[in-house]
């Protein structure tokens, strides 16, 4: 198995360096930005603003044990604050700094797709979950008395909790190694392009592209390389199907890269493993050395036309927006993870500038279940737009969170008895860049017809406050920004800024009418999805949930801002004169 | 070779133009003027970054730079909507900075300042993020200005050693993202490199030590170019005419610098005729201290930086009809604001112990019943009230302010010229 493949250039090894440097002294002093800059040939400040894009490296000694705990506004409602002074309390590091010996490091880090089980922490990187106070000082005792983490973090539990009648079941069926395979060894490349297009499936990623489309588009550009890239930055706060995949069904996923690679003329395949799933990493290394082994990975393989295919796996370092698809491109090359301008497609210029499928664990899973059954079983499977079933990721006020593999046409209803949500509210489909439904949306379809869904429901019940939520996702969003575009970068912080004054109680009318306009302009005029896509939860929030709003705000016009506030304007002058 | 030709249109218009070039390139070389900012004609591909451009192209709102033209391209630029958008990006700058014009070097020569004026920006629908931002004085031939910088990445691409190496990164993400330098890096630029950089920098974010008043104020790029103009503003609303008595107006000067009621002055004779229209109410140039008539017009200098400003403030709100804020404090807080970046207890303490006029030691921070009290910070008047107009500038011309004051009282139409319109 590869780290890197020979004819990568070493800037794409920027992110293993920094890593590397990372892992050994908990931070990356200036010396190795020294060391490493002039090995890449760079200057530091390049480096430098490569390793500050990322929130997981530091630039300051982060500790021995670097502790991550989730603020996803699921964890927020289970108990984050507690977990946060329980952890301040037991390592005397207070959040953002390391205690003073330096052993301990406390910070806070978006969903680490592990909404099922939530609160949840990682501890250089290995997970734990369901934290309690009490919980939390027992583990800070065991790795003081020198415990390895690895020994105190906990099995992650799959919750696998619904999948329709067998003969309906895709994803989560049980899997024979080899199966997706096995039709190679009869089919040329365009034949298992018509299979997959035959079939009708669409990325999983999000934006729903014909995925036979993208491989044929990837296969007619003309290249010396092509590249098949796996999405699995899974950032989407409330998204852990893609964790579920690679935990359960390594193989599915290798062997669903395999089939793109013949389908679309690609001899390389790199998987793009978000940091946070790095516990993960073990089980897609045996899977990938087992794929060598029995000589699909690594040699030529027994397929129809000659092909030779190698995976190897890169690990991201902390950054949502490296997500979409041509920012984890920018990532792969070892540079800040800024989306791309829309000039070209990464399948005509991808990874190093040749042509590249990025497509989500769950699509190449999917494609490899449609070689494994053939395009006819997906006939009568789901909604004519889209077909076959989806993986759900379901989290918050409900008895049974786990994954749900639906049929496409499951009505909202549906999902939320099977999930045994009690007082459903406030439902967030697809995570904060897409969009809340109410109650009276439960007789929906998840289906490309009605209401997509790219993988995430969040579940919140009548004690929620919808404000609530949606600051901790603007704040998501402005964290994540990659800062390039003014709109976006901006954006975002001003409607946080505006929500903070919502929530001091000064929020008027006109704050509602402000928003909904600004946020149509950031959604027209950013560059990426990111910023096209986080004015979402304010503009939906504000046409679904209208009689909150007016709850909150006062509509009576004199002319004077009710969100000046006089008396807490003059309380850092009355204190100083004090 | 014959590069192929395409047809589009923008806004309707038919347009051959040659394959593979961008929408702003296209435009420009058929008299449509497009803005832009981070774009910079040899960076290519373009960076994309400022979304100024932003048009619509075959239905979909996108960025002209990086937009290439391709057979039956529909671009649309002038329409309502797009307008604001961009103007909105522009404003967004505007919020997003400190850009303190009356004392910026590169004043009258920026590309942001002379995209202001083209698109009229009075005021930034946006609140004001007042962030706290560094000068850097690290580098050996420059002065990093960072309260100015947009990033727009130009300074990225384009500003590079002999040796091919960077001298400028981004640093950080989201709103933090910020121009790094390397002042290794930096050292070894040239005299004539440095001062491409700072050429390259649409606004006054990168100065060249000893250079960056070079060219003196007056013979700037925006202090002629197009000083004609008419600069597009914001629609104004005309009161409705009151028979048989004269127009009543009011002034005051908040925490401003009397400049602004100095510049009104400034139409000399013309006050005469004015006094003949209207009549003055509270005002500090008849010295009225309180209203004693209900005002059509009330004219704001100054933002709100204690509790009587509020009072007042809110007076005017309560006894005029129309508020209009002129210059650059009233608007958003202009250079009192300065102080927006630092704690009020520090700056009173500055200003009360450690200043060197004081005496050592002994701190004592005025107060007292009848002083007024200090916000927290410095608030644009329409963060307190509701303002109807904005005169921006510092101090604005004297032709612009009465202008807009006779439009709103008489429906005078008028014009402004980018001569007349200016934030310094
Ligand atoms: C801000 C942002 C974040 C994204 N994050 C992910 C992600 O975590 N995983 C993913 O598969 N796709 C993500 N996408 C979508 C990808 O850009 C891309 O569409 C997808 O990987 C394509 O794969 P598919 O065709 O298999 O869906 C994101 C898009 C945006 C705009
Ligand atoms: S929209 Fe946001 S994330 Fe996307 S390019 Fe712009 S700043 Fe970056
Ligand atoms: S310093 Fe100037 S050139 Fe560089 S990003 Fe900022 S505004 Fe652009
Ligand atoms: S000029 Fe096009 S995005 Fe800046």
């Amino acid at each position: 198995m590869k780290k890197h493949f020979p004819d990568e250039p070493l800037q794409s090894h920027t992110l293993d360096m920094l890593w590397e440097v990372q892992n050994e002294k908990g931070y990356i002093p200036n010396a190795d930005i020294t060391r490493l800059s002039a090995r890449l040939g760079i200057s530091e400040i390049e480096l430098e603003g490569v390793a500050s894009f990322y929130h997981f490296f530091h630039r300051k000694p982060a500790g021995q044990f670097c502790i991550y705990v989730n603020n996803s506004i699921l964890a927020e409602f289970k108990g984050y604050r507690d977990i946060v002074s329980a952890f301040e309390k037991a390592t005397g590091a207070a959040l953002g700094g390391t205690d003073a010996s330096g052993t301990f490091g406390l910070f806070e880090t978006p969903c680490i797709g592990l909404c099922d089980q939530e609160p949840s922490a990682l501890i250089n990187f290995y997970p734990f979950t369901h934290l309690t106070p009490a919980k939390v000082a027992q583990i800070v005792d065991g790795l003081r008395s020198g415990v390895g983490v690895e020994f105190l973090s906990n099995a992650v539990e799959d919750n696998i909790r619904y999948t329709p009648e067998p003969d309906k079941t895709v994803l989560l069926r049980a899997f024979e190694p080899g199966s997706a395979l096995e039709p190679l060894l009869r089919l040329a490349p365009d034949e298992v392009l018509s299979v997959v297009k035959e079939s009708g499936i669409s990325g999983r990623g999000g934006a729903f592209f014909p995925t036979g489309l993208k491989w044929e588009l990837c296969r007619k550009n003309e290249s010396d390389c092509r590249y098949i890239v796996c999405n699995a930055d899974e950032g989407e706060p409330g998204t852990f199907k893609d964790r579920v995949l690679i935990n359960r069904l390594p193989g599915l996923l290798i062997e669903g890269m395999i089939v793109a690679g013949y389908a679309a003329g690609a001899a390389r395949g790199i998987i793009y493993l978000r940091a946070e799933y790095r516990w993960l990493l073990p089980k897609l290394h045996a899977a990938i050395e087992m794929y060598e082994h029995i000589g699909w990975l690594g040699a030529d393989a027994p397929t129809k036309e000659p092909f030779r295919f190698d995976i190897r796996v890169q690990i991201g370092a902390g950054s949502y927006v490296c997500g979409e698809e041509t920012a984890l491109l920018e990532s792969l090359e070892g540079k800040r993870g800024e989306p791309r301008t829309k000039t070209f497609f990464p399948v005509e210029r991808g990874y190093l500038g040749r042509p590249t499928v990025v497509n989500n664990v769950e699509t190449l899973c999917f494609a490899a279940r449609v070689m494994e059954l053939g395009a006819e079983f997906f006939q009568a499977l789901g909604t004519p737009v889209t077909r076959g079933t989806k993986l759900l990721s379901v989290a918050g006020d409900c008895n049974r969170p786990g994954i749900f593999e639906i049929e496409w046409g499951m009505t909202v209803a549906e999902l939320l008895e099977l999930c045994e949500a009690s007082d459903p509210y406030f439902i967030q489909v697809s995570g904060p860049s897409g969009q809340c439904i109410s109650a009276w949306d439960s007789h929906r379809r998840f289906a490309g017809e009605d209401l997509l869904c790219g993988g995430a429901i969040m579940v919140f019940d009548h004690t929620r406050d919808i404000l609530q939520i949606l600051r901790n996702f603007t704040a998501f969003f402005q964290h994540e920004s990659c800062g390039m575009c003014t709109p976006c970068r901006a954006g975002n912080f001003i409607f946080s800024r505006k929500l903070d004054k919502m929530a001091r109680g000064l929020g008027s009318l006109q704050d509602i009418t402000e928003m909904q306009q600004w946020a149509q302009i950031m959604k027209r005029t950013t560059r990426c999805g990111l910023g096209m896509t986080a004015p979402n939860p304010l503009l939906y929030a504000i046409d679904r949930f209208p009689e909150y709003f007016e709850k909150k705000l006062d509509s009576t016009r004199t002319g004077l801002n009710r969100s000046f506030d006089l008396e807490s304007a003059l309380e850092d002058y009355r204190d100083a004169v004090q | 070779m014959e590069k192929k030709l395409v047809n589009i249109t923008v806004d309707g218009r038919p347009i051959a133009a040659e394959e593979g070039r961008n929408i702003v390139e296209v435009a420009k070389d058929n008299g449509i003027f497009i803005p832009s900012l981070c774009y910079y004609p040899h960076i290519d591909p373009p960076l994309g970054s400022c979304r100024v451009c932003t048009v619509m192209a075959n239905g979909k709102s996108a960025a002209a730079c990086t937009t290439l033209v391709k057979e039956g391209m529909e671009v649309l630029v002038n329409t309502d909507e797009l307008q604001d958008w961009r103007k909105a990006v522009v404003e967004m700058m505007y919020a997003e900075g400190n850009h303190f014009c009356p004392s910026c070097e590169k004043s009258g020569d920026c590309d942001l300042q002379g995209l202001g004026y083209r698109l009229g920006v009075t005021v930034s629908r946006f609140p004001h993020l007042f962030v706290d931002r560094i000068v850097d004085y690290n580098p050996q031939r420059m002065v990093i200005e960072h309260n100015r910088c947009i990033r727009c990445r130009r300074c990225v691409e384009e500003v590079l050693t002999d040796e091919g190496q960077r001298v400028f990164s981004f640093q950080n993400r989201g709103n933090t993202t910020e121009v790094g330098v390397d002042y290794e890096q930096e050292a070894k630029l040239t005299q004539e490199q440095a001062m491409q950089a700072m050429n390259i920098c649409p606004v006054g974010a990168i100065l060249v030590r000893g250079k960056s008043m070079a060219r003196p104020r007056g013979e700037r790029k925006y202090d002629h170019a197009d000083s004609k103009a008419e600069v597009p503003l914001p629609k104004i609303i005309a009161l409705k005419p009151h028979l048989r008595r004269k127009k009543i107006v009011a002034t005051t000067s908040l925490a401003g610098c009397f400049g602004c009621h100095m510049s009104m002055l400034d139409i000399d004779l013309g006050i005469l005729d004015l006094i003949e229209l209207v009549e003055f109410n509270k005002s500090p140039i008849n010295d009225i201290k309180k209203f004693n008539k209900r005002c059509d017009v009330g004219i704001i200098e100054g933002g709100c930086c204690n509790s009587d400003n509020v009072e007042v403030l809110k007076a005017f709100r309560e006894n005029c009809d129309v508020l209009i804020a002129v210059g650059e404090c009233s608007i958003w807080g202009g250079l009192p604001a300065m102080r927006n970046f630092v704690p009020l207890k520090e700056c009173l303490v500055e200003a009360y112990s450690s200043a060197t006029n004081n005496v050592e030691g002994k701190l004592v921070i005025p107060h007292h019943p009848d002083l007024p009290e200090i916000l927290d910070r410095v608030y644009a008047c329409n963060e307190v009230v509701t303002i109807d107009h904005f005169v921006p500038g510092c101090p604005p011309d004297a032709g612009h302010i009465w202008k807009v004051v006779k439009n709103v009282l008489f429906g005078e139409t008028f014009a402004v010229t980018n001569a007349e319109f200016k934030y310094d």
